[in-house]
């Protein structure tokens, strides 16, 4: 899966626990970089932050929704304010993960989101 | 308006100062001079309609002539009334409220004014809160700070065979992650202490402080204090944005004057009248600078309304009879509003005013448009409509202050139900 998480720490911390749970995590930490990475590599999963330098997360979903090889992929969107919520909704994202979340709340929505669109871990 | 003892003492004071005689006040007024004398001698109920004729004849405001204090108390209170739900309001009694309990008639309208001031500084804080980039920047600083906190913190409790290296990485990150949010949430708190002054201040609306600055003033800047730019009194007020309002405001009625200095300016109006399409050709410049002047200048006795595209109305002088929101939108069947959709184009119109008193007034609009940053650039409107005090008898157009506390119960421009008892369109 790729994570798109600007913030070192929480960016470590998340890498840890999914790699630990049997997940291969690839990480960016700015748009086109991790544009550049779903291009050569698909992967099964997007946990995108919502605040990132550069291009936003809502404008990195907006690209991976319209890009016909990505339109599909699962997306969870970590947010830090309420109403961004909503406005992720709009630009598609799957799932959302409002700052600060629990460990075992990230673990399970990933699972989860795992689970629906018929993937292994990866 | 409350008529009680006082507003007899009151008319004697003034045509007496005013050396006027009884009969000569009572004529001009069409009422007779035995009727004036009970009146004055509170021994008569002066109705709303006689009141509205003796303040002209007497050259004075109604509200001057009704108790002064009591008369704004009784307009706070219907005020209150129209701001509240008004549901079971006794508003036709509000004189008699006044006049029986005027200790509690005044803290009912002070809780309103307070109860005010504290609205407007939850919409200001509410504002600041969603829209200032600087609070939401360390907001999600701080969040950012927790989430790594609590996400590492949780590994290192809940992973009993975590490896050394991790171990000593994820401490690290911790004690990183622990100085960054006590930081930020001591930026945040200075950040909230030095916007104190607006929740102390219950900070008044800054175009009502601008307003009642000039009301102060009775409206009129005259051309030797415009050119001083009167920073001393700007200075007083009580916020920056009312300050920046005011300076604007000075700076534009000092350019009105510069068009129309006073010398020139009432030789046109004395020859003239205060017409402001008419006096715009005989000067060659702007109707509304005409307006703005019309209103600005003493002698005159004219309201005004100023309102940019939107239709927000941006400057208010009211008056007599012929009252004007202070929240919210103004009536659509004003002139303003047809002018402000037709730029460069007159309107004129007899209006006759919902309320006591039934007034008539002539009004006058007009509408201009700007382009500050070239025909590439928005093209911003500007409307007035300057307010004349009319004795015709031409029909009207029956107008309200807005739909709130407007009676026009088949109103076809109603857009909203009114707290007060509805009458038909007559």
């Amino acid at each position: 899966m790729l994570l798109i998480e600007d913030e070192p720490n929480i960016a470590e911390a998340i890498r840890f626990l999914l790699t630990r749970d049997g997940h291969r995590v690839s990480h960016a930490i700015e748009g086109v970089a991790a544009l550049a990475v779903l291009r050569d590599d698909c992967p099964d999963l997007v946990i995108l932050d919502h605040m990132l330098p550069g291009m936003s997360g809502l404008e990195i979903l907006t690209a991976i929704r319209a890009d016909g090889t990505t339109r599909n992929l699962p997306v969870m969107m970590l947010t830090a304010r309420g109403r961004d919520r909503e406005m992720a909704e709009r630009a598609g994202a799957d799932r959302f993960m409002t700052k600060p979340f629990s460990n075992a709340e990230i673990l399970a929505e990933v699972r989860a989101m795992l689970g629906q669109s018929g993937q292994t871990a990866g | 308006m409350p008529l009680s003892a006082l507003t007899g003492l009151k008319l004697r004071e003034r045509r007496m100062a005013a050396g006027l005689r009884q009969a000569d006040v009572a004529a001009k007024a069409g009422i007779s001079a035995s009727y004036l004398n009970l009146i004055e001698h509170d021994r008569r109920k002066v109705t709303a309609a006689v009141l509205d004729r003796l303040a002209d004849v007497l050259g004075i405001d109604r509200t001057a002539l009704a108790e002064g204090k009591d008369a704004a108390l009784v307009e706070d209170l219907r005020a209150a009334a129209a701001r509240g739900e008004g549901a079971g309001v006794e508003l036709e009694r509000v004189e008699e409220l006044v006049d029986r309990l005027p200790g509690w008639a005044g803290l009912l309208a002070a809780l309103d004014a307070r109860n005010r001031g504290l609205e407007r500084a939850v919409e200001a804080l509410n504002d600041r809160m969603t829209h200032d980039p600087h609070l939401s920047q360390s907001l999600h600083e701080l969040l950012s700070s927790l989430s790594a906190v609590r996400a590492t913190a949780a590994i290192l409790a809940e992973t009993p065979d975590l490896e050394a290296d991790w171990a000593a990485r994820f401490h690290r990150n911790l004690h990183q992650d622990s100085e960054r949010l006590a930081a930020g949430a001591e930026a945040l708190v200075g950040f909230l202490d030095a916007g104190r002054g607006i929740e102390e201040q219950g900070i008044a609306a800054p175009q009502e402080e601008v307003e009642d600055w000039l009301r102060s003033r009775g409206w009129a800047l005259s051309d030797a204090e415009l050119a001083t730019g009167l920073e001393v009194e700007i200075g007083q007020l009580a916020s920056n944005a009312a300050r920046s309002l005011a300076r604007a405001f000075v700076q534009r009625a000092a350019a009105d004057a510069a068009l129309l200095p006073e010398p020139l300016f009432a030789s046109a109006l004395a020859e003239i009248g205060p017409e402001p399409i008419a006096l715009a050709e005989h000067f060659g410049v702007s109707a509304l600078a005409v307006m703005r002047r019309l209103a600005g200048v003493s002698g005159v006795q004219a309201g005004l309304v100023l309102c940019d595209g939107s239709g927000t109305l941006t400057f208010r002088k009211p008056a007599t009879g012929f009252p004007l929101p202070r929240f919210g939108s103004a009536c659509p069947l004003w002139p303003l509003y047809a002018a402000l959709g037709r730029p460069m184009q007159p309107f004129e119109a007899r209006v006759q005013m919902a309320g006591q008193s039934e007034r008539r007034h002539r009004v006058i609009a007009w509408a201009e448009t700007r382009h500050p940053q070239g025909l590439r650039g928005p093209e911003l409107r500007e409307a007035a409509m300057l307010i004349l005090a009319d004795e015709g008898t031409a029909p009207v157009l029956r107008v309200g202050s807005s739909c709130r506390v407007c009676p026009r119960g088949d109103c076809p421009a109603r857009r909203e139900p009114s707290i007060l008892a509805a009458e038909g369109l007559g």
